[in-house]
């Protein structure tokens, strides 16, 4: 595997990025297509919980939620994962074990990634020995500014290679790219060096994920598949916090992407509001009203 | 090569306007000396909704006298208009650019019902941009000295202006608040298939105050055009309309003092440069012709790509374009509504055959259309060149004309030839090429990196065939006063 060629990335115009996104926000969901968007983003979300504070407890807390979003609802599907640091990853594999949703664990010196390699791969190492099912990696924004484009391509093959059978989210942090051009130059670099899923942010810097720079990174990916055939995933992560947010970003994968993306396997929310006020959707649109927050477990 | 799959699984529910707000009469009489008025030639003609071919309500026929009564009522204003205080007749601007905005939803919804464009439209572009024109011109109405400086500008007297119906109100807007503002008065004549917005503006105007007679809003189709034209009591004609049209009024204007602006038709070239920002131009193309089905005089209905990205540009165009939902223009998630009338999809139609029989290569996408109604799915034609009927002509739909180009100097020339010249976009990174554009293209209007963008500020119009004359801005005040 060698570094692509980087000459040949297709130049962003940020205002004709914001144009169309803009666009997607004026589509209508209404009805059923609303009600399968809410099911489908709730689906497509990795519950996280990622502070300096989080104990073994708060991660436990965590996962029944995930196993349990909504009981007095039925018919809801799970979320796709959980995802937290290394350290909770065995918690959370004991407590989700037959749940079938997977576990996730950020890697690599998140969220600055100012580590050296050897700490980055026995990071990841002890997250996949843990049991993780996915690993969250940050790049090197700092080489990755200074032009160093091969140690950032270097630095994903080999976390990649140590992840093994286990699903590689490379994190852009998109919030410290500067540009949209850099977006998309990084998003080819990921996707080259072995990249499964490219997600925008650690959640740690603002701006996180915003819609352009996801239009952006679906781009890419398009490009990569119509290049390759190989279907790449995406996630964006952090500030989606409303049902209208999510159902707005599922409008533009499915009008960039096709819907052959429109399943948890190739798209993923990083969020952890965002699962309620989608329950508080669906539960007004069966009963007709609204219900107070009060009534949704916060976890 | 990989194939990206829309429309499989999740699908938008119809998400329709209302229209429960709406106020439509059966009947719509003449607006002269400030009543609605019974016309004199007792006729009245039906105006459909093109995406049902359903009529929505009658409309009163003008003929010559009922003309003559309208520029006679509006002579009468004059006099008062004219002398007006500036800062007053401001006023009267002002408030009727408020009244587009209170009532835009009606507006949006009676654009899109006669007319047949997309709701988003009507209500993201053509309303706002109509209320921004009287907005724009109120502002100039008592600074006109400091428009023209050392010269003393003075309102030529009575307009006659005449309206197509791709952007009814819109249209509408960029006539009457520059004539109004500079002191003239206006007898304007609605496109006959899209009436009814300039009557509901009619209404507007009688509740907002403005004095009698300064606008006169006469129905109708040529005829009522042709006696427009042809009054001797009216000093300047200002038109927007086709080529064809543009060309008979000129002919019967020839050594007549009246003052003339014509904005007719065009070909825009769209220039698609190996170094532009390829998905966003390809935003571009869309916006370009697909915008308002294509019934836009400066789509850009001539495409270029440089041959290097010509392959690219085409396949993600060809993606882009599976997205489109062709549908009822009141869904709000409608991007290209019903075609005009019944005589426009003809027209459209007959061009589609033309290209394919002169060997053009047709790609259309695969949507739904509905049963009733007059529809046209997005159209590409690859493969012709500038002999091609279907690149020389306007079709006035959604149809695009595929070349590519090689070299800079190549695609000038192409560009340039045409008997048309009002719009070009270019997309490039580079500022440099597009300054080489816009100084070498034979255009009224170019665009860098976007394309059908709209401002009261700006002015508009074309070269060669495509008119004479302009319309917006600064500029757009000199087609309506003399200097003493």
């Amino acid at each position: 595997m060698n570094l692509p060629d980087l000459s040949k990335i297709p130049k962003i115009d940020k205002l004709g990025v914001i144009e169309r996104t803009n666009r997607f926000c004026k589509r209508s969901i209404k009805n059923s297509a609303k009600e399968m968007g809410l099911h489908l983003s709730l689906s497509m979300i990795d519950l996280t919980t990622l502070d300096g504070k989080d104990t073994p407890e708060k991660v436990r807390q965590l996962c029944y939620k995930a196993r349990h979003l909504h009981d007095s609802m039925e018919g809801l599907p799970n979320v796709a994962a959980v995802c937290v640091y290394p350290t909770f990853v065995s918690v959370a594999t004991k407590e989700l074990e037959g749940s079938g949703i997977n576990v996730a664990s950020v890697s690599t010196a998140f969220p600055s990634g100012q580590s050296t390699l050897e700490v980055k791969i026995s990071d990841t190492k002890f997250a996949i020995d843990q049991g993780a099912d996915e690993v969250d990696m940050v790049i090197s924004r700092g080489k990755f500014l200074s032009g160093e484009y091969n140690f950032v391509f270097d630095e994903i093959a080999t976390v990649k290679e140590v992840c093994g059978k286990a699903h590689l989210k490379v994190i852009l942090e998109t919030g410290e790219l500067d540009t949209l051009d850099n977006v998309r130059k990084a998003s080819k670099i990921s996707m080259h060096a072995g990249a499964d899923f490219i997600k925008t942010s650690t959640g740690k810097i603002s701006p996180a994920a915003t819609m352009p720079v996801t239009y952006v990174m679906l781009l890419a990916i398009k490009d990569y598949y119509k290049k390759t055939g190989i279907k790449i995933g995406m996630k964006p992560a952090g500030g989606i916090s409303t049902s209208k947010q999510s159902l707005q970003y599922l409008v533009m994968l499915k009008e960039t992407l096709g819907d052959d993306w429109m399943n948890k396997d190739l798209f993923r929310f990083g969020a952890s509001r965002l699962a309620n006020d989608i329950l508080m959707q669906l539960q007004k649109k069966k009963s007709g009203f609204y219900q107070s927050l009060d009534y949704f477990s916060k976890d | 090569m990989s194939k990206i799959n829309i429309n499989k699984s999740w699908k938008y529910d119809e998400a329709l306007e209302s229209t429960s707000h709406i106020n439509l009469k059966d009947k719509y009489n003449l607006f002269i000396d400030g009543e609605f008025v019974k016309p004199l030639s007792k006729k009245y003609f039906k105006t459909i909704n093109p995406a049902t071919n359903e009529s929505i309500s009658e409309i009163a026929e003008a003929n010559e006298k009922d003309v003559d009564l309208a520029v006679k009522s509006a002579r009468k204003a004059f006099k008062s208009w004219s002398k007006l205080y500036p800062k007053e007749r401001a006023k009267y601007i002002f408030r009727i650019a408020r009244m587009i905005q209170e009532r835009a939803k009606e507006f949006a919804v009676i654009e899109s019902l006669d007319g047949g464009k997309p709701i988003r439209e009507s209500r993201d572009i053509d309303i706002p941009l109509a209320a921004n024109h009287f907005f724009y011109y109120a502002g100039w109405a008592d600074k006109l000295e400091y428009a023209f400086p050392n010269k003393v500008p003075k309102p030529l007297g009575v307009a006659g202006q005449i309206i197509p119906w791709n952007f009814p109100l819109l249209m509408a807007a960029w006539k009457i608040a520059p004539a109004i503002a500079c002191g003239n008065t206006v007898v304007l004549k609605p496109a006959e298939t899209t009436s009814l917005t300039a009557l509901k503006l009619a209404e507007l105007i009688k509740d907002s105050g403005l004095p009698k007679g300064v606008v006169n809003i006469v129905t109708g189709a040529g005829k009522t055009g042709a006696a427009i034209v042809n009054h001797p009591d009216i000093n300047k004609i200002a038109f927007t309309g086709s080529t064809e049209v543009g060309k008979l009024i000129e002919r019967s204007l020839a050594g007549i003092e009246k003052k003339t602006t014509l904005e007719l038709g065009g070909k825009g070239a769209n220039i698609i440069f190996e170094d532009a920002a390829i998905d966003q131009a390809v935003e571009g193309i869309v916006n370009a012709i697909f915008f308002n089905q294509g019934h836009v005089c400066c789509a850009g209905s001539r495409l270029f790509i440089q041959a290097s990205v010509a392959d690219t540009v085409i396949e993600k165009l060809k993606d882009r374009i599976s997205t489109l939902i062709v549908g009822d223009p009141l869904d709000k998630n409608t991007d290209i509504g019903a075609i005009n009338s019944v005589e426009q999809l003809n027209t459209i139609e007959k061009y589609i055959e033309i290209g394919r029989k002169e060997g053009g290569e047709i790609y259309q996408t695969e949507c739904s259309l509905p049963k009733k109604g007059n529809w046209c799915p997005p159209t590409l034609f690859l493969n012709v060149s500038q002999s091609h009927t279907i690149v020389k002509e306007e079709i006035f739909g959604p149809v695009l004309a595929i070349q590519t180009f090689r070299t800079i100097d190549e695609v000038i020339e192409k560009a340039n030839n045409s008997p048309f010249g009002l719009s070009a976009g270019v997309w490039t990174e580079k500022g440099s090429k597009v300054f080489k554009l816009t100084k070498e293209l034979n255009a009224g209007v170019v665009w860098a990196n976007t394309y059908n963008k709209f401002d009261p500020c700006s002015p508009f119009g074309g070269f060669k065939e495509s008119g004479m004359g302009r319309e917006g801005g600064l500029h757009g005040l000199k087609s309506y006063i003399k200097f003493e």
